[in-house]
């Protein structure tokens, strides 16, 4: 079965990969190209559910030729299956959803190109967490990086794409070089495996499992998102196409987070506490950063890009905690924690591929990127506007759709966590529980602000006036996550259960947290019932709504223009943006925001009395970019400007700089043994 | 089945009886202030003419506009059916707990919120802005003040909370709970859209929240919204009353009991209901965007009441 499943897997991305360059015309290339990933994508999700459903690691091993690195090793064990199905999840929707979004890209010599690298770089992921040894991992974790740095850059017509796809290339690959090091010290001498790796790395030195674990954190922190090293996401995640956005936030920065579950829970050993308090507090700072980013932003997809960060700080707290408990002792506790970081994980990917191929179809249909140029869409675009609902209700954590589900559970565990362990964590905790109350509130506001500005009041520009409904294949494909967000947020007790499983593969075994048809916490003595809930919610609408039918007919209802207080002109200037609707919160946090205010009173030349204009511009630009990557870019400059003095141009030069850097790294390598 | 019977008769209850806190509330305050003012019954006759009104709806609003009132009203009820009102023993305990109540009631607001962005005005926008901001801040005093609580009696459930504190009143009478006390009642003015938070009797534009929210409505909507707010600011009394303070909660359900638990939630919502009205009596509104202190100021209670409720478990 799950041979079959990987066979299926293959070919189908072997085949997407090549038939887009064959294939006489380029409709034909499209269809077959987005099909084979399709496809590719869901036989992967069948692997992953195939694994977890029997509990029993799959293995696939090629020629081991080349020692000491070994060949192409596949080990699937029930961690790596959780997020081959997140890919499955993320990558069947997203590849179904480009067929229709690509056609303008027909015309375009580069449009075959983004269907055989959007293969490429599926094949990448769905690699990464199948693997059993480093080289198998650094070469899915380079494919996945290669080919998505060329889909960030493939629009020519984007003049951000390139600087965002510099900022992503420096990054991921600081972060490859940082993996490639701990990689090597957690082997040692021994093979480069992870299950030899596992036994080797018992017997690091605290010295050499610290740098292991600030080596890997930030790795696959910077993958993920993690503040401060998340500076290229808000970057490339808008430039891309947005099918390959939707990928890149459902899919791609969960290979963080499952990079850091393997190195923190698998291959090293259990470290001290603070460990997991540092991971927990950056999830912390990475949440409210991104939350309050992505409450103040207009661009769409931007915004959408800083709430991933949002959200990939919530996975962490629930990472954080997990090895917090490890650390100070409490088994049951911090498999709690692994459950909400891989709950989280999940329903994240969901809603937002969702929101992402949404706003995909808002700009396909307007041609315009900003909350301010939308408006009044709800009537052009009906069925995106409810799938677009859907999304944003789960991104709000509003009970009975999946976000509220991680949320709880996230709660629940700080509370148990502080009641049942140690005094210092008494203190910190609650601070963590208000940290995640506080961006569960701004991600309301966020939501409310994104749908509602966008779909809401009366169109603020022509071409959202003109807007159409985008294809339905589109809608069809976008419907798949929506789904899923109704089906977990409903019933999320069998994928909890199994979300256990893995918890209790890795020595955290817990009691059981289903509970009947809603989930339940033996520690802290509470339940969760979202079925009963939605039954309760659509139960209570319903009677309220026969009640009154008799006095909702067309004789008691006039429509007519809008009181607006006495206002007798209306129009989309009066209405309220994007902006004006979070300067309340920009207020409150000042502090946070640093905003730049520009005002230009134009006078008349008479007098300056009598004002002719008012100008006024105010920009909220992140600070950290240049108090942190400032210092870092000028020290990378003048190296690079000291280093072009060896370029003479003579050639005896270079020959003697060669073995001038043999005897080096040989004096070096000397030192490190 | 006598489950059932229990969350239904006491969510009942609640419904029922929240009009009458209101115009109590509303009463009191106006005798304070030296007026007359309308009887106690008076919102339940207002809820009858506005049901009876017809209905004008502005032609830039879609069917979220229409939703949304149905939206609040059920989340307001399904928040409801959590909340022992009359007795401690609380088969919805089962359903959820705080944190869901929490979640259920952010529901309401956020269709609300929508539903004031719909119509395109700007007073609509202005308020939803202005709502959402206020219900984003109070979000994390309401989370640390259960946090206390839960410290203190090991659950987050409401019955199981307001039982274990009714059955060792040494937890009533600690730090933690007290402090706990005051963090919950400020959010509670918050999220009511109280003084000095929200002025309830204001329509003077620039300072409306809640009000300007809701300015499109009219008729059997207006209704709708105008009866889950008062449900909404009832139960969030009960909620203080039964949680913090539980003497009086029904332990078992024999008439007797049931007797002494109605009497003691009436007392309490007398007294909690007095003390709103003296509160508004005798506070300014605050600029909207001094509010936040006012937060602020309501969560650091609620962060010492967790210390101490942990030192005091």
């Amino acid at each position: 079965m799950e041979t079959i499943a990987f066979l299926v897997v293959a070919a189908a991305f072997a085949s997407g990969s090549v038939l887009p360059a064959v294939l006489p015309s380029a409709r034909a290339a499209r269809v077959a190209g987005s099909l084979s990933a399709a496809i590719g994508a869901a036989a992967a999700a069948v692997l992953g559910v195939a694994v977890l459903a029997s509990g029993t690691p799959w293995t696939l091993a090629g020629p081991q030729a080349l020692t000491p690195i070994g060949g192409p090793l596949l080990v699937l064990d029930t961690l790596g299956a959780v997020f081959l199905c997140v890919m499955g999840l993320t990558g069947v929707p997203a590849a179904l959803y480009a067929i229709a979004y690509l056609r303008p890209a027909d015309s375009h010599p580069r449009g075959r190109l983004t269907h055989t690298l959007l293969n490429g770089f599926l094949a990448g992921l769905c690699l990464v967490p199948a693997a059993g040894n480093v080289l198998t991992f650094l070469f899915g974790w380079e494919l996945m990086a290669v080919t998505s740095y060329l889909l960030v850059v493939a629009d020519p017509a984007a003049d951000d794409a390139p600087a965002a796809g510099l900022w992503y290339a420096a990054m991921t690959h600081a972060g490859f070089l940082a993996l490639l090091a701990a990689c090597l010290i957690l082997a040692g001498d021994g093979p480069l495996d992870f299950a030899s790796m596992r036994g080797a790395a018992s017997a690091l030195s605290p010295a050499a499992a610290g740098s292991v674990f600030a080596l890997g954190l930030f790795a696959f922190g910077s993958k993920a998102g993690l503040v401060p090293v998340h500076v290229w996401l808000p970057r490339a995640h808008p430039a891309a196409p947005s099918h390959v956005s939707a990928l890149m936030s459902g899919a791609m920065v969960k290979l963080g987070v499952y990079g850091a579950l393997r190195l923190f829970f698998d291959l090293l050993p259990a470290g001290p506490a603070w460990w997991g308090g540092v991971i927990l507090a950056a999830g912390i700072v990475t949440a409210l950063t991104g939350v309050l980013y992505s409450v103040a932003e207009s661009h769409l997809k931007r915004l959408l890009a800083y709430s991933t960060i949002e959200n990939v700080g919530l996975i962490f707290v629930g990472l954080g905690f997990a090895m917090l408990m490890r650390g100070y002792g409490y088994p049951d506790l911090a498999a709690i924690g692994v459950v909400v970081c891989l709950l989280h994980t999940i329903n994240h990917a969901v809603y937002k591929t969702l929101l992402f191929l949404e706003a995909g179809a808002v700009v396909h249909a307007t041609h315009a990127t900003s909350l301010e140029a939308y408006g009044g869409l709800i009537r052009r675009m009906p069925q995106t506007a409810i799938l677009c609902l859907i999304g944003a209700l789960s991104l709000a954590a509003l009970p009975p759709l999946n976000g509220f589900t991680s949320e709880w559970l996230t709660f629940q565990a700080l509370v148990a966590g502080a009641r049942h362990t140690v005094p210092e964590l008494a203190i910190w905790l609650p601070l963590a529980l208000a940290g995640v109350a506080l961006v569960a509130g701004l991600a309301a506001v966020s939501a409310v602000r994104l749908f509602g500005i966008t779909f809401l009041a009366l169109p603020r520009t022509p071409a959202a006036e003109t807007a159409t409904e985008v294809p339905r294949s589109m809608l069809a494909a976008a419907a798949l996550p929506a789904l899923a967000c109704l089906a977990l947020g409903i019933l999320p007790g069998p994928l909890v259960t199994r979300l256990a499983g893995v918890a209790g593969d890795f020595g955290l075994p817990i009691a059981r947290l289903q509970d009947g048809l809603g989930i339940g916490l033996p520690l802290a003595g509470s339940r969760f019932v979202p079925m009963a809930l939605a039954l309760v919610l659509v139960g209570c609408a319903g009677i309220v709504a026969l009640a009154l039918r008799a006095r909702l007919g067309a004789a008691t209802v006039r429509v007519d223009a809008a009181w607006n207080c006495g206002r007798a002109v209306q129009s989309a200037r009066t209405e309220y943006t994007a902006a004006a609707f979070a300067e309340p919160l920009k207020r409150v946090f000042v502090g946070f925001y640093r905003p730049t205010q520009q005002i230009k009173v134009e006078v008349h030349p008479v007098s300056p009395y009598f004002v002719q204009s008012i100008g006024y511009r105010t920009r909220v630009t992140p600070w950290m970019e240049p108090k942190l990557y400032g210092p870092i870019l000028a020290a990378v400059r003048w190296t690079s400007l000291q280093a072009r003095r060896l370029q003479t141009g003579s050639i005896h030069v270079y020959l003697a700089l060669l073995p001038a850097a043999l005897v080096f790294l040989l004096f070096v390598s000397r030192w490190i043994r | 089945m006598i489950d059932a019977g229990v969350v239904t008769a006491q969510t009942l209850l609640l419904l029922l009886a929240a009009p009458a806190v209101a115009g109590y509330v509303r009463w009191l305050k106006a005798r304070l202030q030296g007026r007359r003012g309308a009887g106690m019954l008076q919102p339940y006759f207002e809820l009858r003419r506005t049901f009876a009104k017809h209905m004008v709806i502005a032609d830039s609003a879609s069917w979220i506009f229409h939703l949304a009132p149905f939206v609040l009203m059920a989340a307001t009820v399904a928040a409801a059916t959590l909340v022992p009102v009359v007795s401690a023993v609380q088969p919805a305990d089962r359903l959820g707990d705080l944190f869901v109540l929490a979640a259920l009631l952010m529901l309401g607001t956020v269709w609300l919120a929508l539903g004031g962005l719909d119509p395109g005005t700007a007073f609509g926008g202005m308020g939803s802005s202005r709502e959402m901001t206020v219900a984003a801040l109070t979000e994390p005093t309401l989370a640390i003040s259960v946090l206390a609580l839960a410290l203190a009696t090991g659950s987050t459930s409401l019955g199981a909370i307001a039982g274990r504190v009714a059955a060792t009143p040494a937890f009533a009478l600690g730090p933690g709970h007290s402090l706990a006390l005051a963090a919950f009642l400020i959010a509670l003015l918050a999220e009511t859209g109280r003084l000095p938070v929200d002025n309830p009797a204001t329509h003077l534009e620039l300072t409306m929240i809640h009000e300007a929210m809701i300015l499109e409505y009219s008729g059997p909507y207006l209704g709708l919204i105008l009866w889950a707010s008062a449900v909404k600011m009832t139960l969030l009394l009960v909620l203080a009353a039964n949680v913090f303070l539980p003497w009086g909660l029904a332990t078992s359900l024999g008439p007797w009991a049931i007797a002494v638990g109605l009497a003691a939630i009436a007392a309490k919502l007398v007294v909690l209901g007095g003390l709103l009205a003296l509160l508004e009596t005798r506070l300014a509104k605050l600029r909207l965007f001094r509010v936040p202190e006012l937060l602020a100021v309501s969560f650091t209670l609620a962060l010492i009441a967790a210390a101490s409720s942990f030192y005091t478990r």
